[in-house]
Formats: C-alpha cells, sequence, structure tokens
C-alpha cells in the first residue's frame, strides 16, 4: 500500500454510479443504477480511510467487515474481497442493492463527516456482480453434524438463517409456499432495483452450500411447525414468513374494481411476471391514472412498476410531507426524476365508482401536521371542509402490512396482541427450539434487518444446539487470528462440537 | 437452477372427463392427502408461465396419498390444462391445503349442496360430515343429465339425495334451491345448510334459509394470487368486516356475505380472460392446420351449456 491516505488526499467527490436517464427507463424493467465499472469501483476503494475505529462495521446489521473487503480492492484482489465480504453475508449482491446503506453503514461513516461517504454499498454490489459475472461461489470446507434445520420462509431472514446454519454443518431445509424460493426479494422488489437474476445466483450458491430449498409448502397448512420439532425430526427451525398481510385503506369504496394493494400489483408484475403478459398468463390490467396511497419504499416501488407498466400518470397520495416519508432517499429521489406527481399532505376518504363497478375517483381531505405522535413524527390531522375530487382510475394502497396469520393459526406458538410471534432477544420464541425472526416478530421493516435477525437467530439456534462455530463471532472477535485453537484465517469454518 | 429447488414433482395419476368441459385429476401428494380436511383448497400453476389458480380439494385419499380436483374447462388455463393434463404429467406447482378446514361440528342433520362443479368440493364435507354421524342430505344441480358425476359417491355418504337439473332430464326440475326447499319441507329439523357452487347460486341458497334462520355455509372463491394472505386480492365483504377468503375463509356465513360485491369483483380480469382465450384458441387452431399438435378433447365448450353467462367459482378468470 503507497502513502497513508488522509481526507485530503483521497478522492473529494463520491464516484456516481451510472444511471439509465429516467425518460428512457420508465419503459423498461432493467436495472436503473447500471453499476461501476472496473476503474469506478477502483477509485471509490480509495476513498476509504481504513480508518481503525471501523463505525461502519457496527453500522451493519451484520457485521461485515467493510474495511477489510475495501482493502482488497485497493489492492487489486476482488476474489480477496469477495471472500470477505461472503464471510458475514453470503448475498452481496442483494444487499448492496436493497440495503438502507445511509442509515447504516454509510451513515456512519468517517469520511462522511467532512465528505460525502464512501459509497459502500455500490462497492459491495458491484463485489457481488462480479462474482455473479466469473462464476464465483464460496464454498468452504463444511463437516457435517447430525442436526437438521427447518426454515420456514426463503425471504431475507430465512435465507440468511440458513446460510449460517449450512455454514455450521447442518442439514437445512427452506420450506417456501410459493413456486420459487426469495420471498418479499422476488415477489416484493421489482425488477429494476434486483433483477431476479440476481436472486437466482444468490440461492443457486446456498444450494451448492448443501441448502435445500422445498417450494409449493405452505408450513403450518401442509404440516405445522409442531410436526416439524416432533415426527419430522427437525432439531430446531426458524420462522421468517414476513408480515405480508396488507393493511386496508379502510374506506367506503375500497372493494372497487380497480383498487388493489402494492403487494398484488408487485406480486402479479414480479412474480408472476404479468408485464409479460400474454407470454405469461397472469393479467395486470392497469388504469390510465394510478394514485398510490402511502410513501414508503413498497408504494415507491409500485409507482415506478405502474409507470413501467404504461400508466399515463403516477401520484403519490401522502398523508404527512416529503420529511416525513419513509422511503428511501434514493428511491425517493428515483421517482421523482421519473416523473410521478407528490401530493403530500393529501389523504383518501372515499372511492368514487363508475356506476359499473370500476374506479372513477377518489375523495381526498388536505391534512396538516399537528403534534408528535408515538412515532415521533407530526400527526396529520385533517383540514375541516378541505375535501376535494381526485381523478384516478386505479388505486394501490401500500400503507403498510400486519402479521401473516397462517403460523398462528395452526401451531400454538405464544403471539402478540397484534399477531406477531412472541420472540425474545435470543429470537427463540414460545416453544424449545423453535425459533422467529424479521418481520413476523418485529412487523415490516428492511431486507437487512430481516437478514439480520435471522443471522443472529442463527447464533441463538447454534448455541441451543451447543454448535461451535467461529463464523459466527463477531467482528472484533473474528481479527483475531485463532479462537477456540482454530486457526481462522484458513476460513474453513472448522467447528468443534461443545462437550 | 439447483437441483435441490423442488418445485415441480406432483404427477397425475389419474384423469377422468366427466363431460366435454369438466374433468378431474388425481395428484400425488401423500402430505397434502394426510393434511387436507374439508373446505379446503390448493392453489395450481400448470407451468412455468402460467397463472396460479385457486382450486378446492374435492377428494382426498391419506391411504393412496393422492388428492383430487375437478376442473371445469372455461377459460384459458383450465382448457390448456385438459389438453396437457394427461396421467403421468406432472403439475409444475401445487400448494395446500390451504384455508381453514370446515367446522364439521356437531350438526345433527345436514343439508350439503353442490351446483355445478360444486358438487365436488361440497363432497368432502357431506363424507366428513356422515363420518362423525350427521344424517346427510345432499342436494346435487346441474344443468342437464349428461353433466351429472359423482352420483355414485354421494349416493354412498348421504342418507338422502336430492337430484335437480334445470331441464328435469333427471331427478326434479329445477335450481339446488328448489331442492333445498324440498329438503327443508321434508325436514323441520335442519342443523346447517352448506352450499357451493357458483355465486349466484350460493345467494340463492342463502335466500331460501334465511327466513327458516338455518345456519348456512358457503365456500367463497374470489380471485387470488398467493392464497397465503398476502396480497388481499380475495378480500371479500362478511358482514360489515373485511375477509381475506384465503386465510380466513374459505367458508364463510351465507346470510353475512355480500354476494353482489364478491360477483362484481370477479368480473376484474374479464377482458383480459377473453383476450387470453381468443389468443390461445387461436394458437390452437394454427397448430392444429399445421398439424403439429394432435387436437386435444373438444376446446369450444357447447354453446348450450351457456358457461360464459354464469360466473363460475373455478373461472380462472379469477385466477392468477
Amino acid at each position: 500500500m503507497a502513502k497513508k491516505r488522509t481526507i485530503r488526499t483521497i478522492p473529494q467527490q463520491r464516484t456516481p454510479m451510472r444511471e439509465q436517464p429516467a425518460q428512457e427507463r420508465v419503459k423498461n424493467f432493467a436495472e436503473v443504477a447500471c453499476g461501476y465499472s472496473v476503474a469506478e469501483a477502483q477509485r471509490e476503494s480509495e476513498r476509504c480511510l481504513l480508518c481503525p475505529d471501523q463505525p461502519c462495521v457496527r453500522g451493519c446489521p451484520v457485521g461485515i467487515d467493510i474495511p477489510g473487503f475495501i482493502r482488497k480492492l485497493g489492492e487489486k484482489d476482488v476474489r480477496g474481497a469477495y471472500d470477505v465480504l461472503t464471510d458475514t453475508n453470503l448475498l452481496p449482491a442483494i444487499c448492496g442493492r436493497v440495503c438502507p446503506q445511509e442509515n447504516q453503514c454509510e451513515g456512519v461513516c468517517t469520511v462522511g463527516d467532512t465528505l460525502e461517504p464512501v459509497a459502500i454499498g455500490r462497492l459491495e454490489r458491484w463485489v457481488g456482480d462480479t462474482a455473479i459475472a466469473e462464476g464465483w461461489t464460496k464454498i468452504p470446507y463444511i463437516e457435517p453434524n447430525e442436526f437438521k434445520i427447518g426454515i420456514v420462509g426463503s425471504g431475507p431472514a430465512g435465507v440468511a438463517c440458513a446460510a449460517d446454519m449450512a455454514k455450521a454443518g447442518c442439514d437445512v431445509t427452506v420450506y417456501e409456499a410459493f413456486h420459487q424460493p426469495g420471498g418479499v426479494l422476488r415477489y416484493g422488489i421489482p425488477d429494476f432495483r434486483l433483477p431476479n437474476e440476481v436472486i437466482d445466483a444468490e440461492v443457486n450458491n446456498l444450494t451448492k452450500l448443501g441448502v435445500k430449498f422445498e417450494c409449493n409448502t405452505l408450513v403450518g397448512r401442509l404440516f405445522t411447525i409442531e410436526q416439524m420439532i416432533g415426527e419430522m425430526g427437525f432439531d430446531a427451525v426458524f420462522i421468517g414468513t414476513g408480515a405480508g398481510y396488507p393493511s386496508m385503506l379502510g374506506i367506503p369504496g375500497d372493494s372497487l374494481n380497480g383498487v388493489l394493494s402494492a403487494n398484488e400489483l408487485l406480486t402479479r408484475c414480479n412474480l408472476m411476471r404479468a408485464k409479460e403478459f400474454p407470454s405469461y398468463d397472469t393479467p395486470l390490467p392497469l388504469g390510465k391514472r394510478v394514485a398510490v396511497i402511502g410513501a414508503g419504499n413498497t408504494a415507491m416501488d409500485a409507482m415506478r412498476v405502474s409507470l413501467r407498466l404504461g400508466a399515463e400518470k403516477v401520484y403519490c397520495i401522502y398523508r404527512r410531507t416529503e420529511a416525513e416519508c419513509p422511503a428511501r432517499t434514493e428511491e425517493l429521489h428515483h421517482a421523482q426524476q421519473e416523473g410521478i406527481e407528490f401530493h403530500w399532505l393529501t389523504n383518501p376518504v372515499e372511492v368514487l365508482d363508475d356506476g359499473k363497478g370500476n374506479v372513477r375517483a377518489m375523495r381526498c381531505i388536505r391534512m396538516e401536521l399537528g403534534e408528535p405522535d408515538d412515532s415521533g413524527r407530526r400527526r396529520p390531522l385533517p383540514v375541516a371542509g378541505s375535501e376535494f375530487e381526485f381523478a384516478t382510475d386505479q388505486i394501490v394502497f401500500a400503507i403498510g402490512t400486519n402479521a401473516n396469520p397462517i403460523i398462528g393459526q395452526t401451531s400454538k406458538l405464544k403471539l402478540n396482541k397484534r399477531g406477531y410471534i412472541e420472540a425474545d432477544e435470543n429470537f427463540a420464541t414460545s416453544m424449545a427450539g423453535v425459533f422467529a425472526g424479521g418481520d413476523i416478530v418485529t412487523g415490516s421493516a428492511t431486507v437487512i434487518e430481516a437478514m439480520g435477525a435471522g443471522r443472529k437467530a442463527a447464533r441463538s439456534m447454534k448455541q441451543f444446539l451447543r454448535i461451535r462455530d467461529p463464523g459466527t463471532v463477531c467482528a472484533s472477535e473474528a481479527a483475531a487470528s485463532s479462537l477456540f485453537g482454530i486457526d481462522l484465517r484458513e476460513r474453513n469454518f472448522v467447528r468443534i462440537r461443545a462437550a | 437452477m439447483g437441483e435441490s429447488i423442488r418445485t415441480s414433482n406432483f404427477e397425475i395419476l389419474a384423469r377422468e372427463d366427466f363431460s366435454d368441459v369438466t374433468y378431474s385429476l388425481v395428484i400425488h401428494h401423500p402430505l397434502m392427502a394426510r393434511a387436507a380436511q374439508p373446505g379446503q383448497f390448493v392453489i395450481v400453476m400448470s407451468h412455468a408461465e402460467g397463472e396460479r389458480i385457486p382450486l378446492t380439494i374435492a377428494d382426498f385419499d391419506r391411504a393412496k396419498g393422492t388428492v383430487t380436483l375437478v376442473i371445469q374447462a372455461v377459460g384459458k388455463t383450465t382448457k390448456e390444462m385438459q389438453q396437457t393434463c394427461r396421467v403421468g404429467a406432472r403439475l409444475y406447482g401445487l400448494v395446500g391445503p390451504m384455508g381453514m378446514p370446515s367446522p364439521l361440528g356437531h350438526a345433527k342433520k345436514v343439508v350439503c349442496v353442490g351446483g355445478g362443479l360444486g358438487v365436488a368440493p361440497v363432497y368432502p364435507q357431506a363424507r366428513g360430515f356422515k363420518e362423525n354421524g350427521a344424517y346427510v342430505i345432499g342436494v346435487l344441480g346441474f344443468r342437464n343429465k349428461k353433466l351429472i358425476f359423482w352420483e355414485d359417491k354421494f349416493r354412498a355418504c348421504c342418507d338422502e339425495l336430492i337430484l335437480c337439473t334445470d331441464d328435469g332430464s333427471a331427478g326434479m326440475k329445477g335450481f339446488v334451491s328448489d331442492g333445498i326447499k324440498r329438503a327443508i319441507a321434508g325436514h323441520p329439523d335442519i342443523d346447517e345448510v352448506v352450499a357451493i357452487g357458483p355465486p349466484v347460486m350460493m345467494k340463492a341458497c342463502a335466500e331460501v334459509t334465511r327466513p327458516h334462520a338455518i345456519k348456512t355455509v358457503v365456500s367463497l372463491n374470489p380471485i387470488m394470487v398467493d392464497g397465503t394472505g398476502m396480497c388481499g386480492g380475495c378480500r371479500v365483504k362478511i358482514g360489515d368486516q373485511v375477509k381475506f377468503a384465503c386465510v380466513d375463509g374459505p367458508d364463510f356465513d351465507g346470510h353475512e356475505v355480500d354476494f353482489n360485491d364478491l360477483m362484481m369483483r370477479l368480473r376484474r380480469y374479464a377482458e383480459e380472460e377473453k383476450a387470453a382465450m381468443a389468443r390461445w384458441s387461436e394458437n390452437c387452431r394454427m397448430r392444429q392446420d399445421i398439424g403439429a399438435v394432435a387436437p386435444g378433447p373438444a376446446t369450444v365448450p357447447d354453446p348450450s351449456l351457456g358457461l360464459l353467462e354464469l360466473p363460475d367459482p373455478f373461472d380462472e378468470v379469477q385466477g392468477g
């Protein structure tokens, strides 16, 4: 390595990532952000100070050794960077795309105190994409043990847990109700943010670790959690079924044709490929003027999908202001660039029909912000007498989700009063050997938080099964060259069973 | 994708064609056969580009490890399946059993009503009630004699069977609602009526029983995508509440169901379905013209059946 980097010597500007121009990309489902070139990735990696404090590692829910992989990039050792990344995160191409880095690693980056933070997410994605393009996988030596692990749900929490348990030598089976694995990564996140091929590649890596995916399997109904722990012989089970039960608008007219949940819109488009109708059989007729209620990431996805499906106008209707909008900044900017029309401080109160059961318009009311509520955000209050009609022929609601009820209906697991599974700080549920994490425990959150929960649950499962695995020790411990007398530098995940 | 991502292992072991448009498939799925309860449904995907269509489980055999689906070829997917789902073929996707099982309860005397294709899914309930020791009256309705199926299966589990045909070609002439009236007239002590069929039929049945205050359970089959409570497409109005048919149902109190809302929502994809059907028929005709594919069973339904006028709970207009 050349001379020591300082805040003055590193490239001052963050390396921009090429994007499809807004006018073009609204006509296709190809990725908006094109990714870095080799030179761009190289340049951006030089912006990392490799500071000893490493706030980014603490800011990462899964504790990726971020300076470690960036150091390898600086050494032009992309494979090495991939190996460091995949020590802690088997899905870099996915996380590099969908993590809200501005609130995590990049939000606390030392460089970010003075300049724009290092584009950690873009670098992670670049390494992940390079690995997919080169066909790299990291299949460590795994010494099998006798434990059988069942994972319910193949979304981010489930696959993260599956990866860790497989690396620990367990026989892991992941059950998925849909016909393809990936959960919300597959049905929820559109291709222009996360192409299906990336999910396929990352899932394939897991199968190479020995993880088995059983699709078309609705746990709870085909067999229960109790059966898994009992007659099916699973030593431990992780439940990561997600929230995914859409909240309804609850206003008159919300059952009219043309009113649908963002989940339905996205599932039809992403998983069922309705955008390729009639080559694919699932239809998704869309209105000319689509109003999306809500301003979270799901709402942004629904709006941008609607544009690409050919809507003439897409509106965002949100009862608070841009400042309270829960979507990632980048998503909001992309949506604005693409011509979404934002109507802040607006709330629908009734859906109006055309006399034939279809949406003609909605009646909205203006809002104003009052005192802060429980979430700390100022509570939106209706302005009396401000109702007006808003012309639209399609209404998509993206106003949050509730707990999926199936596991609750079919097991004796303790739920909280909102229907989510109760789990302690070790992700253990009320049933011995059954762990749960992700949205089904916390309510709607992000992909990476779910992955973090899956991994922490895996750590607890290993403790429960008395498996010792250096792969699960936290980053500071991993800096040591040996643990439990095992040479960690070999990164072969040898582990010993505790006596 | 890797070997260990299992998606298609659902072999069709047997098939029976009841008429030009109605057929049954017996599918190998031992786990599902073991788990299935009366009233539950499955979601089928016949091929990778297909749509997900909900179908109520018409029968299950735990010993043989099979589930039976009865399908009416009315739309693109079900007609295509009529051609492709031969014995030995495999379905791309089959997931279930879904939904809440029908509570068979302690009813002593029940009427199980099936209209048209609804005859199939009401069978497990009739059999379940019988096994629970109830006196079971079957009321089956078909348009004409030609379309009758499973009469023998119902005779085996019903204490009484009232067969109705629209044209009087078999049994009594009339609708199933007339059959229910006859059952009520003969039995003042009916505890429960279970009615499955097209929404208009279930609505009519609920209206017959309402004045008698007889508990009436109907099985709703609205448009679904996932069948796991995730999309909300199957939401139905039950009294003043919104329920998801896939996870809260599919059985609901017939006196509380807003059938008009259900029927309106079933028309959501009518145009797309028509377009898909037209395109598919055209492709079939072209393939037949060039002889690439042997012609399958009749692809055009007997117009006298009037299938297109009646919203049918199994029409995959509502599917995927």
